[in-house]
């Protein structure tokens, strides 16, 4: 299908401002969606309220408004410039609520304004918990198990059916107030009688917990002829409970057979269709229990999200350009992938790497904030790392993130000089049972205190595979300070596989930095670099990106 | 224990062993899906072949008794960049290393898959050895270079079942299927069972006598291993089948009954071995992501137009992936709709199967 020509003038919302959440991620997706459609012959009008974004520099669309974005601003705009089509599944969630109100109040019927990528209502089924749910039963996919309860009789009964742990969540309170979660019946009808209290209505809901199951994300592209591509698939190595945006995440999944993510990519792909998004990227949350492998749907974001920037950058696949394209009546067989150019975008990317992204944390400058992790989100930023393994990926982000550690040091000790005593001990179990911003780091001493990985994984949920590759990073640190006096080429090459910097090393080996870089260059040890190519080397790749590896 | 990899060309990899000890020789292939390392490994398509995964992190999820598709490993030899030593999810049953072991294939691991990649893309497949006791690398070199490779060579013969066999038989069914084992996934019979079929398994050399004294709805000519050119008894079978029963092929089978409909067929230069493969159904238009596992191709310009339509292309390469036959009851594809590994966007040809056997109504008439 060609792209459309009935319409003219298309009209982006931006993200607005920069909090928690909803960082540059928006502007990189919007400022993309700008270019392509622009670069289309569209005309683009954009409205986004910060100006210190890359979308709002002159160049980008053809009219820019810095304003409130608001149901009444984005009104006036949209009476001013009477555009054709509104996109906004680009700009994050603020784009997306505004689009709904603007629909509900009866603004863009009365303009004529058409939305494109998602229709309202596939917007709102997304977005609303009971339509989400209801979707999901329709086509079949098991979801936490849940009920209402009204008083404390219902609510025992409903906790006897689904069993333990609940999540207790009060209707109609403010931001979740009142929500809990109970480990057994004592607890529980303790909570549930507190929250049946706190409701205006005096009704609860009444939920089973997946708090500690295995976490996936698979991010998904849809065009106009129902083609379905999946481009990336991300495991969180942090298991449910902490926010996806606070979680240390891997892409591809590491730990599931292709049976298993293949019934996982049927359920994505069913969902999206349900659920209504006709173009574009959507991003679909799965919890597994990590003994039965029981997988149920968590939710589904219908517009490109902070993992979209992610998969985006993780893949080489441009996910807002060719959502931004779709949008305007492209097929995905009719784009040609960017990279490889002679391969069309209506694939899925092989990709022959492993990717981390380490969240980033600042409570170093709030010193009064809590910096345990839960459900709401508390980074403010992120760290990408590419490496040909888990533990270089991980490493290579930890240093990223530039808060002076330069791959998994400890924060306990001073190799090696591991002084245990029970008080020690103690701080490293409670870091690890209770998600913080400093875990990693924990793991790392953990390991270093001889813990093993059963003890570990029973205190985070953490699975074991990639506890096993902590175990295999201070191993190393291990092998390297026994041997610092004389050290292989085979073990060098050993440490640097497994992503320990220079600066690492000399404080290991008591050289300093450029000692070791001489040391292993006289080995014959050297960085090589390795191309992001969305196909894993089957086709020649023209614009690709590299990332460093030390593969031999 | 050191391992090696060297290819006819005089490239040499060296790194560990995981798997049996020995020595191994076949042509090196790159996969590149990034999960279902076991499928791969109990696909008997891969007799001859030493498989490289493009992925770098293989083991992880262990090997479990449910997802193999076959009744062992027949590849000759498995090449990753990373082993884990651990093997972490609940339905795992052994680890990948002890698995290639106690089936004596050998495995090698700390290779630059994406190197050996680019090499084989670069000069096309190539024969290698894979060995862990000889490490004199002129003597690898030529023992890779005096292997058998696979072109000309009948390895279905290795592959298939000894004799006859019912993978399910059930009142209610509607259809009875007969499969020509050329080295079968057991997801074509798990299909075929899943779609209320009788599923016989009959031998590669079976005679279309045999076949049709099976009284079958349909015959499924499987997938399977090298080169379909050397097998002029199975395809003396299929041609003699043609508009006697439906039939449905797969991979190896869309290229014997393209052979056995009197067409060619070619080596590609490094095949199609992944689970990402966009294939367009040129008569729904619709793009299906496909599993893909074939060094050989049918040559669709040496079919007779009149009766033969294209109906399948690789949207990568262009290259025809699929056939029907404008009035006879058979088609096939070269790709892999019974998938395992990789999406399931194509199993919508085994309901065509089904549609094909449902037209004739009367299947007693072919016996």
């Amino acid at each position: 299908m060609p792209k459309r020509t009935d319409i003219k003038k298309i009209l982006i919302i931006g993200s607005g401002p920069i909090v928690i959440g909803q960082a540059c991620e928006f502007d990189y997706s919007g400022t993309q969606a700008c270019k392509v459609l622009k670069q289309e012959g569209y005309r683009i009008i954009l409205v986004n309220s910060n100006p210190a974004t890359i979308m709002t520099d002159p160049e980008v669309a053809d009219r820019t408004y810095i304003e409130p974005i608001t149901a009444e601003m984005v009104e006036d705009i949209i009476a001013r410039e009477r555009p054709d089509a509104l996109l906004p599944t680009l700009g994050g969630q603020t784009a997306l609520n505004t689009t709904v109100e603007l629909a509900e109040k009866g603004v863009l019927k009365k303009y004529k304004v058409e939305t494109i990528g998602a229709n309202i209502k596939a917007i709102k089924k997304g977005e609303n918990r009971k339509q989400f749910k209801a979707a999901m039963k329709k086509i079949g996919l098991d979801l936490p198990k849940s009920d209402q309860a009204h008083n404390l009789q219902e609510a025992v009964a409903v906790a006897k059916k689904i069993g333990f742990p609940l999540i207790i969540r009060p209707s109609f309170t403010m931001g979740g107030a009142g929500g809990s979660i109970a480990y057994n019946m004592e607890e529980f009808k303790v909570l549930a009688k507190r929250g049946l209290e706190s409701s205006r209505i005096s009704e609860i809901l009444v939920e089973e917990s997946v708090i500690g199951w295995k976490e996936f994300e698979l991010e998904v592209m849809r065009d106009l002829k129902d083609n379905v591509v999946v481009i990336c698939t991300i495991e969180n190595f942090d298991s449910m409970g902490i926010h996806t945006g606070d979680s240390i995440t891997v892409a591809p999944i590491q730990t599931l057979t292709d049976r298993e993510y293949q019934k996982m990519r049927d359920a994505a792909i069913a969902c999206i269709r349900e659920i209504g998004v006709e173009t574009g990227g959507s991003n679909i949350q799965f919890a597994v229990h990590p003994e039965t492998g029981r997988m149920v749907v968590i939710e589904m974001n219908p517009r490109v999200s902070r993992s979209s920037a992610l998969s985006s950058k993780a893949t080489g696949f441009p996910i807002a350009k060719i959502a931004a394209k779709l949008a305007v009546g492209y097929t995905l067989d009719e784009i040609p992938n960017d990279i490889t150019r002679s391969t069309p975008a209506c694939f899925e990317p092989a990709i022959d790497y492993c990717v981390v992204k380490i969240p980033r944390f600042t409570f170093e400058k709030f010193a009064l904030a809590d910096n345990t992790l839960g459900i709401s989100m508390k980074s403010v930023g992120e760290a990408m790392s590419i490496g040909r393994t888990f533990k270089e990926a991980l490493q290579k982000g930890l240093r990223s993130l530039e808060i002076k550690k330069f791959g998994l040091e400890s924060l306990t000790f001073n190799p090696p000089d591991i002084k245990i005593n029970n008080e020690i001990l103690d701080k490293i179990c409670q870091k690890l049972k209770q998600p913080n911003a400093e875990r990693i780091f924990y793991i790392g001493d953990a390991f270093r205190a001889d813990m093993d990985i059963e003890k570990i994984h029973e205190l985070s949920k953490i699975d074991r595979w990639f506890l096993h590759n902590i175990k295999e990073i201070i191993d190393c640190e291990r092998q390297l300070l026994k041997n610092k006096g004389g050290i292989s080429q085979e073990l060098l090459k050993k440490a640097k596989e497994h992503g320990f910097s220079d600066k690492q090393l000399a404080k290991l080996l008591s050289l300093d930095e450029a000692g070791v870089y001489s040391l292993r260059k006289s080995m014959g040890i050297t960085v090589d670099f390795k191309l992001v190519d969305t196909c894993a080397a089957e086709f020649m790749a023209h614009t690709p990106y590299f990332y460093s590896t030390y593969d031999r | 224990m050191q391992a090696y990899l060297v290819l006819e060309d005089g490239t040499v990899f060296k790194g560990l062993s995981f798997g049996a000890s020995g020595e191994a020789t076949g042509e090196v292939v790159f996969n590149t899906s990034m999960a279902g390392y076991q499928e791969i490994i109990t696909d008997p398509s891969y007799r001859g072949q030493i498989v490289a995964m493009t992925y770098p992190l293989i083991g992880n999820y262990g090997i479990n008794k449910d997802d193999a598709e076959s009744r062992k490993p027949f590849l000759e030899g498995f090449v990753v960049k990373e082993y884990s030593k651990i093997a972490s999810n609940w339905r795992k049953d052994q680890e990948l290393g002890e698995y290639l072991k106690e089936n004596n294939i050998l495995a090698i691991e700390g290779v630059d898959t994406r190197k050996l990649t680019l090499h084989v893309r670069e000069k096309g497949a190539m024969k290698a050895v894979l060995s862990t006791q000889d490490s004199n690398e002129q003597s690898l070199i030529n023992k890779a270079k005096n292997s058998m490779g696979l072109v000309g060579l009948d390895l279905v013969k290795d592959v298939t079942v000894a004799k006859k066999y019912i993978y399910q038989e059930a009142k209610g069914n509607k259809y009875k299927v007969v499969v020509l084992d050329c080295g079968v996934k057991y997801n074509s019979l798990r299909e075929l069972a899943r779609h209320k079929c009788d599923v016989v398994v009959l031998p590669a050399q079976a005679t279309s006598k045999e076949i049709l004294e099976e009284n079958p709805d349909g015959v499924l000519l499987s997938n399977g291993p090298g080169d379909p050119a050397a097998l002029d008894y199975v395809i003396k079978t299929v041609a003699s089948l043609i508009g006697k029963v439906p039939i449905f092929g797969i991979c190896l089978g869309h290229q014997m009954l393209g052979l056995a409909l009197g067409g060619k067929t070619y080596k590609l230069k490094f095949g199609h071995h992944g689970a990402n493969h966009p294939v367009k159904d040129l008569r729904t238009q619709k793009v299906s992501i496909t599993s893909q596992n074939h060094g050989f191709c049918v040559d669709i310009d040496s079919l007779n137009k009149k009766d033969i339509a294209l109906t399948h292309v690789n949207l990568n390469d262009g290259t025809p992936e699929g056939l029907r036959h404008k009035k006879l009851p058979l088609f096939s594809v070269q790709f892999h709709p019974e998938a395992s590994p990789g999406p399931h966007d194509a199993g919508y040809l085994f309901a065509e199967f089904i549609e094909l056997m449902h037209k004739p109504k009367k299947p007693k008439k072919y016996a």
